[in-house]
């Protein structure tokens, strides 16, 4: 099955606070970043961590964020590790975004 | 950076947890401390500072570790059976990496040794990822304004490890020597060599 993300994607994460854990920290939700790489398959945290033995296994990609993208400020990238369905891919209108930013 | 952490309340809850497990027979007197004895032995920064001197000594080694940083540090007889994976990143003249994990405390310990107190605190891991720049000149490492920052956060299994820049002037030196340069903090990025 090929990865719904490849490299240079740009893709946001999704905004919602679970109830749960979650492996998407708070300082990085409903920002928009670039795919760097796949890291290989993993059960998501967010379920296994609640006792589920049936944790859906997922793709986790590398996501390169800008640090403005973050924090409004800062000149420097932070790459997380997030799990696909963190994730959505942008509109059109990002992908200028992105390409302004390389 | 503050050394400060909370590590008195965690050790008593895990040597209660540890009773408890040897009272009802889990586990066998010592056990604990046998598996995390034999563990740690062979865990050390000296062993991230071997994978970095045969990268600055071997061009193509260095292709394979910055490719697949698990299959080549297994090379070495490092990782052998950790079903963690390994992502080297390569410090560069534009490009500083440093290494973070603002959830817990991910980090690649048989590569780099038991980590170091301030890498678990809550300062470390709330200002990297908001102002490395700031946090790096409080460890003494001042970068160029023109250098980019990368602050690798590390939520899955796998492990990032940073690979330094090789000082000027060591063309003479032998790859233990190099080795001997390597210090942890250039492996976790709050360092240059």
């Amino acid at each position: 099955m090929p990865d719904r993300f490849p490299p240079g994607t740009r893709v946001r994460t999704f905004l919602h606070d679970p109830p749960h854990h979650t492996r998407l920290p708070r300082y990085a939700r409903g920002r928009s970043g670039v795919v760097v790489e796949p890291e290989g398959r993993a059960e998501l945290a967010d379920a296994s961590a609640r006792g589920s033995g049936d944790a859906p296994v997922e793709q986790v990609y590398a996501v390169r964020f800008a640090a403005r993208d973050l924090w409004g400020e800062g000149d420097h990238h932070v790459v997380l590790d997030l799990w696909e369905s963190c994730l959505e891919a942008c509109e059109e209108e990002h992908e200028k975004g992105a390409a302004d930013e390389r | 950076m503050s050394g400060d952490h909370e590590d008195a309340s965690i050790s008593r809850r895990v040597r209660r947890l540890e009773t408890l497990l040897e009272e009802k027979g889990v586990v066998t007197a010592g056990a604990v401390d046998e598996v995390l004895d034999a563990f740690l032995a062979g865990a050390s920064p000296a062993n991230g500072a071997r994978v970095v001197a045969r990268a600055w000594t071997d061009e193509a080694y260095r292709a394979r570790l910055l490719t697949d940083g698990t299959a080549a540090v297994r090379e070495l007889g490092f990782m052998d059976g950790s079903f963690q994976r390994l992502r080297v990143v390569a410090n560069t003249d534009a490009t500083h990496n440093v290494i973070v994990c603002t959830l817990c405390s991910c980090y690649p310990l048989g590569l780099l040794g038991p980590s170091p107190g301030w890498y678990k605190s809550e300062a470390y891991r709330s200002r990297v990822v908001r102002e490395p720049r700031s946090v790096l000149a409080e460890f003494g490492l001042q970068l160029p304004t023109a250098t980019d920052i990368t602050v690798w956060d590390s939520s899955e299994e796998t492990r990032y490890m940073v690979l330094p820049r090789r000082p000027d002037g060591t063309e003479s030196l032998s790859e233990d020597e190099l080795a001997a340069l390597v210090t942890r903090n250039a492996l976790i990025g709050t360092a240059a060599v």
